[in-house]
């Protein structure tokens, strides 16, 4: 037992996630579990990979976020788009689907980055105040025209250089990409489109952040709740802007390529860079933000921007899921992306304790062996009754673990890791029992 | 350098961006009138009255709930289902009439809702506001999968069986129909006896005490668990005779069909400001209008329905956050 | 106890006004704090001290009047700004981050001078373990001269009321202020621990060359560590002194001090 209390988190943890991998890769590969519960599991992981992002978003930010799903479509129909060109050529080339989509969103990043080094917000301020000698009306008239030429001027600007780099990112990929072997360039392609796509979630969910995020709590739920609606329905619709896409009846032919390794590995990266993440001073500063707005802003945090860091990283996690949704299905249909199934991740998160990663994970877990589970043990023409046994197992978690199951408790090396005490004393303070002691 | 030469041209721009903005609305207005002709448009904005009415009857179910408990009560559109289905046993399987059938509805439903209250969201009152919401969520799912099991409502869709002969009045091209006339009339009476009791009823007034401040209400001998139910059994009541008139003007129920008239319908009520009441009204004869219009002419409306509803939601929201009637929350610091 | 002196003063508040639709919270209030001053705001409850405590950390806007720390307007900057330029407050009813430790409650003050970017705090790589040894250190530091390091990692909201509002403080001296506001500090004390608290505040202003403005009730407090006194009733200032002025002023004793004076003292 002495030896057991020394074993450092992190090698516990490390033992614990390398059991799980080869508990599952092993049991696939001699067909001890059959596909459907491979299948099973992998849904469990990116169930997993979503949820975690939602619990940055709402456990530990405190903005309840309705529009989880949106991302996770935007991510799924985005790498799937990428891939398929790469397969089947749908866009007329192998890489043209991936070279506008990171050739846009590099550029729009630099556009923003531009909006932001020339402070355009307080831009509009320092002009009011040069121009204070006219009228409010004509101060308005001419900061908007001035304003909107700069923007005007910039956008086009990225709009070219995007453009651009689209050609230059095409061409060097029809080069290097080919050349490879198959299995590398394949999943390669996996690897970017999922990036990608991600990306492509989390661009939107900064620019859907900035001004939502400074709703309150209900209000923003409700508001990312319609957002969710409105991808909703561009995807229903998508036909009528790219035609692989088939709106409402789904995208098909996506190429499987997601498996168990990559489930695995994508997950392990989504927990440590979350764990460090909010064992550092930025995942204080949006804790601190949950806890209390006002406080926060007291202590001189720009609470605005620990929301749209926490909302953007959790769209990432979120598109990164639905890229290998996207991959493991091969097929997308938009009614997986409604928002009612948006509850899922929440439902997740509120079960396994807000808040907490490893409740996350856990409830994941749980969550897909109730829903499945559900599935196999009940009698033949019972199956309906999945979804409402499921509710009512919610209902009682809810009514005896009012706090989820974990509560904001971690395990192992998710904890916070351990502050040295700091035992070389400088000048004794002044309270309580020192009261008598120099300065 | 001061450049007060630019005060004349500014002035000039300013005055044709107001004309332009003018014109453009009126034109706009016009446009659409005379697009498909003035009796298409009358007829478009008396169905967006039919549909307005019957999410406000829902919508208050919502905007109530919220008001007293600050819960987005997501099994209310559920509710509402259950109505729809009532009414439709007791005139197919007992003949019933329209009156007994509404009613009977109504009672249903807020033996329903109150039930539900006592057993999920009674006990979580003193939890996290997130508990209560995910239980509700919780709910809805258990009702509309219950009820769409085969000894139940079953998951088909069913005809709705209307309890009245469709009457239709041509008046100068545009139609009405009577059950356009019921539904407001319905509705119109309901919204009479719901400000009445809220307003001039002591019941009532301890229903607004309660919304404004539990524990002072409490303080007062209030006894609040009778409120809340008072409130959710209201709620339960509007609804249910909204999934009756629903069904009629819609004649196609199915255990799911509440889920997006219940979204739209606390849309509306967000929209016009959650926990007023006059805002639910206001913001569900808003929505009903939008989505119709949409519906009518835009080329691809019928596709887009939800999404023009959901855009011009985000709109208010980055204008006047807390709705077209509501007060800004200040917090205190 | 001296007047201010005339040197550019650490705060100084002109003509603020603060109106809410109809009611005028805030009327003209003036006010000037001398560098390293200990000044007291008091006055009956609803007076407006909290509210002229909210403008000039920017959570209200002022309708009219100007906020000047040394030479530099404060109206219409976002709190967090207000706080980066040197002005920290505690509130009535303590804002700690109730379900965090003590000590991320005062590491969340290092945040503005934060040595590692975004990516070195998702890979734990780079400046990363150096720089949260050096934040933490100075955060254990801080909680070692007020006594709290023993209670470093209890959830702050399940430590005694007293401790409470000591963290907060020691909270907002983490943030490096030279302007220090305190909003009824005394609040829910004994007389031991007012006693202390009134150490306290000589203490951090001494030891940390402060300007510190504080909000109280409590006349003990105010009489004993206020060096000049600014008075409020109905939103306006009434009367200015010192301790020994305030007291016997007939308008101040009218809307406050009453039979407090008697007892107080």
């Amino acid at each position: 037992m002495q030896v057991l209390r020394r074993i450092p988190s992190w090698l516990t943890t490390a033992i614990v996630a390398v059991l799980v991998f080869f508990l599952v890769y092993i049991a696939n590969a001699t067909r001890l579990i059959t596909p459907y519960v491979y299948i099973v599991t992998e849904l469990a992981g990116i169930a997993a990979i979503s949820a975690l992002g939602l619990n940055l978003i709402y456990g530990f930010n405190g903005q309840f976020s309705l529009g989880h799903i949106g991302f996770y479509a935007i991510g799924a129909y985005s790498s799937a788009l990428i891939t398929k060109d790469f397969v089947s050529r749908w866009s007329g080339g192998q890489f043209t689907a991936f070279s506008w989509l990171l050739a846009g969103i590099i550029c729009m990043v630099l556009v923003l980055q531009s909006f932001k080094w020339l402070h355009l917000g307080s831009m509009r301020k320092r002009l009011v105040n040069n121009l204070s000698y006219l009228k409010p009306y004509e101060q308005m008239i001419l900061v908007a025209i001035v304003m909107i030429a700069i923007a005007a001027v910039i956008l086009a600007t990225g709009a070219a250089a995007a453009w651009l780099l689209q050609k230059g990112l095409n061409i060097v990929l029809s080069v290097t990409i080919p050349a490879l072997p198959a299995v590398v360039s394949k999943n390669l392609m996996l690897l970017l489109g999922l990036l990608t796509g991600a990306s492509l979630a989390a661009l939107v969910a900064y620019l859907v952040g900035l001004p939502l995020l400074r709703l309150s709590s209900d209000y923003f739920g409700i508001a990312t709740l319609g957002f969710a609606i409105v991808v909703y329905t561009l995807l229903q619709n998508s036909d009528l802007v790219i035609a692989t896409m088939k709106g409402a009846r789904g995208m098909v032919e996506i190429p499987r390529w997601t498996n168990w390794t990559w489930v695995f590995l994508l997950l392990l990266v989504s927990v440590i860079v979350m764990r460090n993440l909010i064992h550092s001073s930025h995942g204080r500063a949006i804790l601190s933000v949950r806890e209390d707005n006002v406080a926060a802003k007291a202590m001189g945090i720009d609470t605005t921007q620990s929301k749209v860091l926490a909302f953007t990283i959790g769209g990432f996690y979120a598109g990164i899921a639905g890229g290998l949704y996207a991959h493991l299905q091969g097929f997308l249909h938009p009614s997986t992306f409604d928002f009612v199934r948006g509850f899922d991740p929440l439902i997740i998160i509120v079960f396994g304790g807000l808040g907490s990663m490893t409740g996350t994970l856990v409830a994941s877990a749980l969550f897909s062996i109730i829903i499945e589970g559900l599935r196999v043990i009940l009698p033949q023409g019972f199956e309906d009754w999945r979804f409402v046994i499921y509710p009512i197992l919610l209902l009682i978690i809810m009514l005896l673990r009012q706090r989820g199951l974990l509560g904001s408790v971690e395990w192992g090396w998710l904890n916070a890791p351990y502050v040295p005490v700091r035992d070389i004393p400088l000048a004794s303070g002044v309270d309580g029992a020192n009261s008598g002691e120099e300065v | 350098m001061k450049l007060t030469w630019l005060r004349l041209p500014l002035k000039v721009i300013a005055w044709v961006v107001y004309m332009l903005l003018a014109a453009g609305i009126v034109y706009g207005v016009i446009g659409l009138i005379r697009l498909n002709g003035p009796v298409f448009f009358l007829q478009a904005v008396l169905d967006g009255l039919k549909l307005g009415f019957v999410y406000a009857l829902i919508a208050l179910g919502y905007t109530m709930v919220y008001g007293i408990v600050r819960l987005i009560n997501f099994a209310h559109c559920d509710v509402f289902m259950v109505g729809s289905f009532a009414s439709y046993y007791a005139i197919t399987r007992f003949g019933w009439g329209f009156i007994p059938a509404i009613l009977l509805a109504m009672l249903i439903c807020v033996l329903l809702n109150i039930t539900i209250e006592r057993i999920a969201y009674k006990p979580l009152r003193d939890a996290p506001r997130i508990t209560s919401l995910i239980t509700a969520i919780g709910v809805s799912f258990f009702l509309e999968y219950f009820t769409a099991l085969k000894f139940v409502f079953g998951a088909d869709f069913i005809t709705y069986k209307r309890p009245f002969e469709v009457v239709v009045w041509d008046i100068g091209g545009v139609l009405l129909t009577n059950i356009t006339v019921i539904i407001a009339g319905v509705t119109l009476l309901l919204l009479i006896l719901l400000l009445y009791v809220i307003n001039q009823t002591k019941v009532g007034t301890a229903m607004r005490a309660t919304s404004m401040d539990k524990s002072a209400a409490r303080l007062m001998g209030i006894n609040i668990d009778g409120v809340i139910t008072l409130t959710f059994a209201i709620g339960a009541a509007l609804a249910g005779a909204g999934g009756v008139l629903y069904a009629i003007a819609f004649p196609q129920i199915w255990t799911f069909m509440g889920i997006m008239p219940g979204l739209k319908a606390f849309v509306a009520a967000v929209l016009g400001g959650i926990g007023n009441i006059t805002g639910a009204v206001v913001g569900s004869l808003l929505m009903g209008e939008i989505e119709v219009l949409t519906v009518s002419f835009l080329p691809i409306g019928s596709r887009l329905r939800d999404l023009v509803a959901f855009l011009v939601l985000i709109i208010v929201f980055l204008v006047k956050p807390t709705g077209i009637l509501g007060e800004p929350q200040v917090e205190k610091v | 106890m001296e007047t201010p002196a005339p040197s550019l003063p650490h705060l100084h508040i002109n003509q603020l006004t603060k109106l809410f639709g109809g009611l005028k919270a805030v009327s003209e209030f003036c006010i000037e704090v001398p560098e390293g001053g200990l000044y007291g705001l008091i006055g009956p409850n609803g007076a407006g001290k909290t509210t002229v405590f909210n403008m000039i950390t920017g959570v209200y806007q002022p309708t009219e009047g100007t906020i000047l720390l040394e030479d530099s307007s404060l109206v219409g900057l976002e709190p967090q700004v207000i706080t980066q330029m040197g002005v920290a407050r505690t509130f009535q009813n303590i804002r700690l981050f109730q379900n965090l430790s003590v000590l991320d409650n005062v590491r969340i003050a290092y945040h503005l001078h934060i040595g590692y970017n975004l990516i070195e705090a998702m890979s734990h790589l780079g400046r990363f373990r150096a720089q949260e040894r050096v934040q933490s250190d100075r955060a254990q530091d801080f909680l070692e001269v007020f006594n709290l390091l023993n209670r470093r990692d209890e959830i702050a909201k399940n430590l005694p009321y007293g401790e409470q509002r000591r963290l907060e403080i020691a909270r907002a001296l983490a943030t490096e202020p030279r302007l220090l506001l305190l909003d009824e500090p005394a609040a829910g004390m004994n007389p031991t621990e007012t006693d202390n608290l009134m150490e306290l505040i000589h203490f951090i202003r001494d030891r940390f060359k402060l300007t510190i403005l504080l909000i109280e009730h409590q006349m003990r407090v105010v009489m004993g560590i206020c060096e000049w006194i600014t008075v409020m009733d109905f939103g306006q200032v009434i009367a200015r002194g010192t301790a020994r002025d305030i007291q016997s002023d007939e308008r101040v004793i009218e809307a406050y001090l009453g039979k407090r004076l008697i007892r107080g003292l």
